[in-house]
């Protein structure tokens, strides 16, 4: 992809402008908060985990497109997911926006998130897609917060 | 007809070459300008800058992004060039004809730099890496000398980083305060609250001559005048003044100025720091090593006099020597047909821009240099700057390392094009049209 505006599909346009479980959870049972300093982008993560279950997820916060329409596809992705499932989600996504796994074959568990792959070509913006995926490992492993920097 | 034309109609209601006035500025000061002066042959200019015809994306680049880094023409890089090829060696060093020869290269462009600002004697231009490296130089010598507990060091509330960091290490170091001079939301210094905030405990006064990201030109002198009324002491960041207006130092009466290179379409790694000399022979050195020594002994060492005793160890010699060479290109050109030139793309980038629906310009003042910040509602800037790199026009989108001002006007980030004397109507006109597909895209 050599147009970022390739990137910009409906998908993630339509979820930047009405993002999915958007709110936070009063009664959670895991919670962080990701940044990134670069940009300022900041997502509040809470969980709610039972019996290794990923039963309810919400995110709020600000960012751009990229960021937002991630964190809405991302909180729907892993919802009602075992716990151990959304963490290979996590370093599937990871790898597939830095270029590392080829998307599909080598992310079979990402579906339709693996429309983010154009992501890799735009490496100023790669923090921004990898942010709510950076966030919800550090809440599964406890960790108040995440960073990109 | 698409909302996309519709816009692009509604936006091109004035014929191109019609003066243009800012909303809220009297318009007879352009033409003024514009019938008296011979303006620049941009065609001819554009030729000098072999960037401006490389292609990203399929399109053409459009730089409207000199704010961050001008672009420097070839008269510039073959200056620097030549120095690398032929003349190199070390400056301030023994008797042979190579050393001496780099010696009065690197000291003509001081010479240079001296004249283009307006100071009294090179003595008092300081090299430095950049206007960060000054400002900080500054803060660790006459601050360090000056302030003490319970002081106070005295900010402009559109300051950037460079300007805000330096001072906060020192104050946390002394036990100092900051205090800042508010703004309005036009983006312009509240002068009248300097009465109350210049106190005797007031050390040094930091204050932007030209905002970053409002483009505000503030009006230093005036600052300075009433600072020195009260016995304060000020430093001028002039990083983005230097290209766009004519500086004197003297007539401002500043006691520091610190300004970049590479903004001034020289290179990067080099910067100047003015500094009254009775200043500079009072302060401290900074940096210890070679070239600012009069004489080392294991028990003691002598330093030589400003401005070497700044500028320990080996400095950036081609650096230099290209930036007395950007100042010769500036200066030929005229720093009045530049700045007509950039007011003319300022006006016209503003009313066309300030059409667009949802778009908020950040940044009113009256007297404002060719930098426009601007917020497009549900679009956030990174978005926006990433599908303007698409079509090929490259501006900042960002803090511009100002994090105050953006939380000063609420927002995280703003998209910013910054308008050098090599741009043209047609380069806004890309940029405008690149912003509606945005919003197209975005709607």
């Amino acid at each position: 992809m050599s147009d970022p505006r390739e990137l910009y599909q409906q998908v993630i346009l339509e979820h930047n402008k009405k993002p999915r479980n958007f709110g936070k959870l009063e009664a959670c049972t895991h919670h962080a908060e990701g940044h990134n300093p670069l940009c300022g982008d900041q997502l509040d993560l809470t969980l709610i985990i039972e019996d290794g279950l990923v039963k309810d997820i919400k995110f709020q916060g600000s960012g751009c497109a990229i960021d937002v329409s991630s964190a809405s596809l991302m909180t729907g992705a892993v919802k009602g997911k075992p716990v151990a499932e959304a963490q290979a989600m996590a370093e599937q996504f990871r790898g597939m926006v830095r270029g590392e796994l080829e998307p599909g074959t080598q992310t079979p568990l990402l579906g339709k998130l693996t429309l983010f792959s154009g992501v890799k070509d735009l490496p100023s913006r790669v923090k921004c897609a990898v942010l709510p995926w950076a966030t919800l490992h550090a809440a599964l492993k406890g960790e108040a917060e995440a960073s990109t920097e | 007809m698409t909302e996309g034309d519709r816009l692009l109609a509604i936006t091109r209601d004035v014929p191109p070459g019609t003066p243009r006035a800012m909303p809220g500025q009297s318009p007879a000061i352009a033409p003024a300008m514009a019938t008296t002066l011979q303006p620049l042959d941009v065609a001819a200019i554009r030729k000098d800058f072999p960037l401006l015809s490389r292609v990203l994306h399929g399109k053409p680049v459009i730089y409207l992004d000199s704010a961050v880094s001008g672009q420097m023409p070839l008269a510039v890089i073959e200056r620097m060039a030549k120095y690398e090829r032929d003349e190199h060696t070390n400056v301030h060093r023994g008797v042979s004809t190579l050393s001496q020869e780099a010696t009065d290269f690197y000291e003509a462009a001081r010479e240079k730099v001296r004249k283009f600002i307006g100071a009294g004697s090179v003595k008092e231009i300081v090299w430095t890496r950049g206007t960060t490296e000054a400002i900080n130089l500054v803060a660790q010598t006459y601050g360090r000398m000056h302030v003490k507990e319970g002081d106070e060091i005295l900010l402009s509330a559109m300051e950037h980083h460079a300007n805000i960091v330096p001072w906060q290490m020192l104050a946390e170091e002394k036990g100092a305060t900051i205090k800042v001079v508010p703004m309005t939301d036009e983006g312009e210094l509240i002068l009248e609250s300097l009465d109350e905030l210049i106190t005797d405990r007031t050390k040094i006064i930091g204050v932007v001559h030209v905002s970053n990201v409002l483009g505000t030109v503030n009006p230093v002198k005036e600052i300075i005048a009433r600072a020195h009324a009260k016995g304060v002491p000020v430093l001028v960041d002039g990083a983005q003044a230097v290209p766009h207006l004519h500086v004197d130092v003297k007539d401002l009466d500043a006691d520091f100025y610190a300004f970049s290179g590479h903004k001034l379409s020289g290179p990067t790694g080099i910067g100047v720091l003015y500094g009254k000399l009775a200043h500079l022979e009072a302060m401290p050195p900074w940096h210890g090593g070679g070239n600012m020594i009069r004489s080392v002994t294991w028990e003691k060492t002598t330093y030589v006099a400003a401005p070497g005793k700044f500028e320990a160890g080996t400095p950036p010699i081609a650096a230099a020597i290209g930036l007395g060479a950007s100042i010769d290109y500036l200066t030929n050109l005229g720093l009045e047909r530049i700045a007509a030139q950039e007011h003319d793309l300022l006006r016209y980038a503003t009313e066309r821009l300030s059409t667009l629906p949802g778009l908020r310009i950040l940044g009113n003042a009256k007297d404002k240099a060719s930098v426009i910040s601007f917020v497009v509602e549900g679009i956030h800037p990174h978005d926006l700057g990433s599908l303007l790199d698409g079509e090929g026009v490259v501006v900042r989108a960002g803090h511009h390392c100002a994090q105050p001002v953006m939380a000063r006007f609420n927002v995280p980030a703003t998209t910013r094009a910054s308008f050098a004397y090599f741009n043209t109507r047609e380069d806004v006109d890309i940029l405008v049209s690149a912003v509606i597909h945005a919003i197209e895209l975005f709607k």
